[in-house]
Formats: structure tokens, C-alpha cells, sequence
């Protein structure tokens, strides 16, 4: 169960990540990520299927095309809606999240897909039967996650990216480029998307749905972790992705979300900044 | 024939375009006026649909009741009921920025499907409520101009009390917290209690929306309807039709469920092996005009009316 957790959390802590640095720069809740994370799947699964590329092997393309489909969302439409107020691009995002799952639909249709076929061996560690997919995963969230840190303390540009989250019009006086920082933290928000959606299809398997099904999830986690804050996204997912699967044991299992949700409310009464005081 | 066909159809698409039009009126009270962002809207749809549904329905083994009751009464549980739910939900959820009432009322439509999925003792879970009666049906009306006529006062009813709700104190007061809430709380004005009447209010009309289909397809089930798809559409209406308007908010109803339909007939003459695809470039093609609206439209088709001030 513990291990499930720390699975279904690692994969809700790269979703997080991107949804709570969107939050931090752009000031609304991107609605699409749950769909973004699909779409990435889906292209890994392309790659996987058609070329017969490894899975690993699929990622970047993955990873490129979910980039390049974010960037260009954000070109088209995002970015004339920003001089608004930031609840129409909620609206908006909703509206791309529909139709970014409508698309993938129509592409690859609305059945189950598996991205790995055939049955892995589990490994036995005292005791405990984990699955290689199961290592892959966890350990790649967390390769990830220290890469994001390093970027974000230790080159110019992520310095700007928090900079810009603080205060978005002080950094643009200190010569800040704000659509550039934007478009960048698209990119890794969309990477990330693309990642979890590649790991929660491995995880499981994968339809229209999936992405939307841990949006929820997401949102959980960002939340606990508290709104714009990187670090607590990483905690938020790791809390709710094992509260929800240890919650198995006690009520059903088809209340996951509900249990997600329960934690996500609880926390906004009590503590609306967040474990690690984000914005509240 | 022909003739009696195409009236048939059009009775029927004016019934549902109806429904649709209530529910955009309840969003209109929430985000139009007070501007809360909800989007949970299918949660009290399905909540006031199964309300209904169990209090009407001849008594049957497979889910709780049915009490075999007017549909009078059945509307006026499914009103109550939702308005109950949203109550609950406003009481913990309202205080928050709009963000996080967006993400939380999702939450609540997501456990409202997942409870009428689950819980068998009380909605027969997927297998769903059969038989729910129809309105009108000891008249000798047409059963389905009774339909239309049932949903047609309906609509009227809630766009009555909705209108005079805005030109009352009470809307002006509405409007003013969705303007600027410190100003409101500076003049003495409860906010909390006025948000909270408006969220409950907005949900009871849902919830009545909701009564109405299930009365009018005679089934229910948790997968008869997609949560998201039915938030969505009444959203796409509302802005369409202009948002804080309530005339607006019916006429966008009654636009975008034509576009809607329209689409079938466009995506119905497609060859037969596209027909899996058609529903998702429906879906896709509303979700690219919501996006065209809000660039290039964004106040609707019928713009607020502007008594005083200009929206900020």
C-alpha cells in the first residue's frame, strides 16, 4: 500500500509542480493539465506502438510535442486573455481542456490503451513485491525534482522565475523578460505533464479520461502544498498520493478522489496557505 | 409527415434547450451577478434529478422508495435537495477566492457522481432509476408539448423571480460584492450571507433543471450524463449570451443548444466510419468557440444592462 502511495505521489508531485508554478506566474488554475498529462501519453504511445520505440525511448518526443502544444496554446489564446481578469483564463483553460480531451479522441479513439505490454516480474524486498516500473518511476520523479531545483537556485533564468512568482511587475523593472520567462515555465510545466502522464499510464493504462481522473488529485496536492510554492507541491503529492492509498483499507476504494478532495477542503479551512505557506 | 416529424424534433430540442436555459439562469445568479465561479453545476443537476426521480417513481425494490408522488412534490424535493447540498458546500467553500471554489465545487460534482455510482441502496447504482413519471400525463396534452409546456414555465417562473431579484436592493447588492467586496463589507452589508443566498439559490434552479430531464427522459443513471460536458455547455452558454444578463443567459441557452444540434446534422452526413469520432469534434469545436468568444466577444450576445456603473 505504502509503496502504491509513494507511486500514485510521485506522479501527482510532477503534475503539482507544473500546476502551482503556473498558479505562481500566471495567477489562475490551469484546468487543461489533467488533458496535457494525457496528451503526452498518448504521443509516448504513438511512438511506442507505430516505431516501436521503449517507452523511455518515446518520452522526449513526448516531452518535445506536449512542449510545443502548451507554448502554442498559450501563443494563441492564453496570452491575449491575460490583460483580463485571471478567472477568464480559468474559463478558458476549462474550454482547452475539453477540447484537447475531444481531440484526443478523435486521434486514438476512446478505448483502453496499455503503454507496456506483458506482465513484469515484481521484485521481493523484505517481504514487500514492488514492480520495476514502480523503482522507474519514483526514481525518476525525484531525478527530476532535484533537476528543477538546481535550475530554479542555480541559473539566471530561474532565478527570474521566482523573481517574476514574488512580483511579476518589480521584475519587470529589474529587466526581467516576462513572456519569456512565461513560455519557459510552460515548457517545464508541460514536461512535467507529459512525464506524469507517461508514468501514470505506465502505472495503469491509459484512455481520454485518465489525465482528468487525477486532475482533481493535482489540484489536492498543490493546495496542501500550498499555491505557488514548488516544494510544497512535492510534499502535497507525496501526502495525498499515500493518504489516498492507505485509505483503501478503510472505505472503498472507488472514494480515492473523495478522500483527496476531503484533505484538500479540510486544509483550505484550516490553513488556506498551504503546509508551506503559499498564497492563500 | 415530414412536417409533423421536424415539429416533433423541434419540440423536442426547444424541451431540452429549456432545461439547459434554467440551469444557465442559476449560473447566471452565481457568476453573472455575485461572481463565483462554479462548476460543479452537474453535481446539483444530478442531485435534484435523482431527488426527484426517487420521490415519484412507484415503489420498487431496486432503489430507495420510489414514494409514488406528485411531480409537484418531486420538483419541489429536487429544489430543496440540491439547495441543502449547496448550502453545505457554500457554508465551508464560500469564503475562499475563486480559484479555490472552482476546484472544490468540481470536487463536490465528482462525489456527487461517484455517491449516486456507488451507493446502491439508494440509486441503483450504474443499472439507474426506470419509470419516472411524466409530467401531465392525465391530460389529454400531447406527452411531449406537456413536456415543453411543464419546462416552458419552469424557465418563465425562474427568469420572473431572477429579473426582479436583479432590480431589487438585494441585486444591486449582489452585484456590488462581485465589483469590489471590501467596498460592500464597508457599507454594512453581510457579504457572506448574500454570497451564501445567491450559491443556494443558483444550485435550487440547477437542481430544478435537473428534476425537469429526468421527468422528461423518464431515466436516470450516473453515466446518462457526462458531468463535464453538461457544466461545460451551460457555461459556453452563459458567456455566449452575456453573463449578468438574464434575458442573455436564455438566449445563449437557446443559441448554443442550436449550434449544438446543428452540429449533429453537419456531423451526421459524415461517412459511417467517423461516427465514433463526430461526438469529440462536436466537443472540440465548441471548446475552440468558447475560446473565439472570449477573444473576440467576451461580454456575449446580450451585454449587461448598465444601470449605473461600467463593469470593471
Amino acid at each position: 500500500m505504502l509503496v502504491y502511495g509513494l507511486v500514485l505521489g510521485s506522479i501527482l508531485t510532477l503534475g503539482a509542480i507544473g500546476v502551482s508554478m503556473l498558479f505562481g506566474i500566471l495567477r489562475f488554475a490551469h484546468f487543461a493539465h489533467g488533458d496535457m498529462m494525457t496528451f503526452g501519453a498518448y504521443i509516448a504511445l504513438s511512438f511506442v506502438t507505430g516505431l516501436g520505440f521503449p517507452v523511455f525511448g518515446a518520452l522526449p518526443f513526448a516531452i518535445v510535442v506536449t512542449v510545443a502544444l502548451a507554448i502554442a496554446i498559450d501563443r494563441l489564446v492564453y496570452r491575449r486573455l491575460r490583460r483580463t481578469q485571471p478567472v477568464i483564463l480559468l474559463i478558458s483553460s476549462f474550454g482547452i481542456a475539453m477540447a484537447l480531451r475531444a481531440l484526443i479522441q478523435m486521434i486514438w479513439g476512446p478505448g483502453n490503451h496499455a503503454l507496456q505490454k506483458g506482465i513484469q516480474i515484481p521484485y521481493r524486498v523484505l517481504g514487500v513485491a514492488i514492480k520495476p516500473d514502480h523503482i522507474t518511476i519514483v526514481v525518476g520523479a525525484a531525478v527530476l525534482v532535484v533537476a528543477l531545483h538546481l535550475f530554479l537556485h542555480r541559473t539566471k533564468l530561474g532565478k527570474a522565475m521566482r523573481a517574476m512568482a514574488d512580483n511579476p511587475d518589480l521584475a519587470a523593472i529589474t529587466g526581467i523578460d516576462n513572456e519569456r520567462v512565461i513560455a519557459w515555465t510552460w515548457g517545464i510545466g508541460a514536461s512535467l505533464a507529459a512525464t506524469a502522464g507517461v508514468f501514470l499510464a505506465l502505472d495503469t493504462h491509459l484512455n481520454p479520461m485518465t489525465g482528468w481522473h487525477v486532475l482533481l488529485m493535482v489540484f489536492a496536492a498543490t493546495i496542501l502544498g500550498g499555491i505557488g510554492k514548488v516544494y510544497g507541491a512535492i510534499l502535497g503529492g507525496l501526502v495525498i498520493g499515500v493518504a489516498v492509498e492507505m485509505s483503501t483499507l478503510m472505505i472503498e476504494p472507488a472514494y480515492k478522489p473523495a478522500v483527496a478532495f476531503a484533505i484538500m477542503v479540510a486544509m483550505l479551512v484550516a490553513r488556506p496557505q498551504g503546509l508551506l505557506g503559499g498564497r492563500a | 409527415m415530414e412536417w409533423a416529424g421536424l415539429i416533433n424534433y423541434g419540440v423536442f430540442m426547444l424541451t431540452l434547450a429549456g432545461i439547459y436555459a434554467v440551469m444557465t439562469l442559476g449560473l447566471n445568479l452565481q457568476w453573472g451577478f455575485t461572481g463565483q465561479f462554479n462548476i460543479g453545476i452537474a453535481g446539483f443537476f444530478a442531485a435534484g434529478a435523482y431527488a426527484s426521480a426517487i420521490l415519484t417513481t412507484p415503489p420498487s425494490a431496486d432503489h430507495l422508495g420510489g414514494f409514488d408522488m406528485p411531480i409537484a412534490v418531486g420538483l419541489l424535493g429536487a429544489v430543496l435537495v440540491s439547495g441543502v447540498l449547496a448550502l453545505l458546500v457554500g457554508l465551508v467553500t464560500l469564503n475562499l477566492r475563486t480559484d479555490y471554489l472552482a476546484i472544490a465545487t468540481i470536487g463536490i460534482a465528482e462525489i456527487v457522481r461517484l455517491f449516486l455510482k456507488n451507493e446502491d441502496w439508494l440509486t441503483n447504482g450504474v443499472r439507474g432509476v426506470a419509470e419516472i413519471p411524466k409530467a401531465l400525463s392525465t391530460t389529454p396534452l400531447d406527452p411531449a408539448l406537456a413536456d415543453l409546456l411543464v419546462v416552458l414555465a419552469a424557465l418563465a417562473v425562474v427568469y420572473g423571480l431572477l429579473e426582479r431579484g436583479r432590480r431589487s436592493p438585494w441585486g444591486r447588492v449582489l452585484r456590488a460584492i462581485r465589483e469590489s467586496e471590501p467596498g460592500t463589507q464597508a457599507s454594512g452589508k453581510n457579504v457572506f450571507a448574500f454570497r451564501i443566498q445567491a450559491f443556494v439559490l443558483g444550485s435550487m434552479a440547477m437542481g430544478l433543471s435537473g428534476a425537469l430531464y429526468a421527468h422528461f427522459t423518464g431515466f436516470i443513471s450516473p453515466e446518462a450524463f457526462d458531468p463535464e460536458f453538461i457544466t461545460f455547455l451551460v457555461w459556453v452558454m452563459l458567456i455566449a449570451g452575456g453573463s449578468a444578463n438574464n434575458r442573455g443567459a436564455v438566449l445563449g441557452a437557446m443559441a448554443i443548444w442550436a449550434v449544438w444540434a446543428g452540429t449533429e446534422f453537419l456531423t451526421g452526413k459524415l461517412p459511417a466510419e467517423f461516427t465514433t469520432q463526430a461526438g469529440a469534434l462536436r466537443i472540440f469545436l465548441i471548446g475552440v468557440l468558447v475560446q473565439g468568444i472570449l477573444l473576440w466577444r467576451p461580454e456575449g450576445l446580450l451585454p449587461e444592462r448598465q444601470d449605473g456603473k461600467k463593469r470593471g
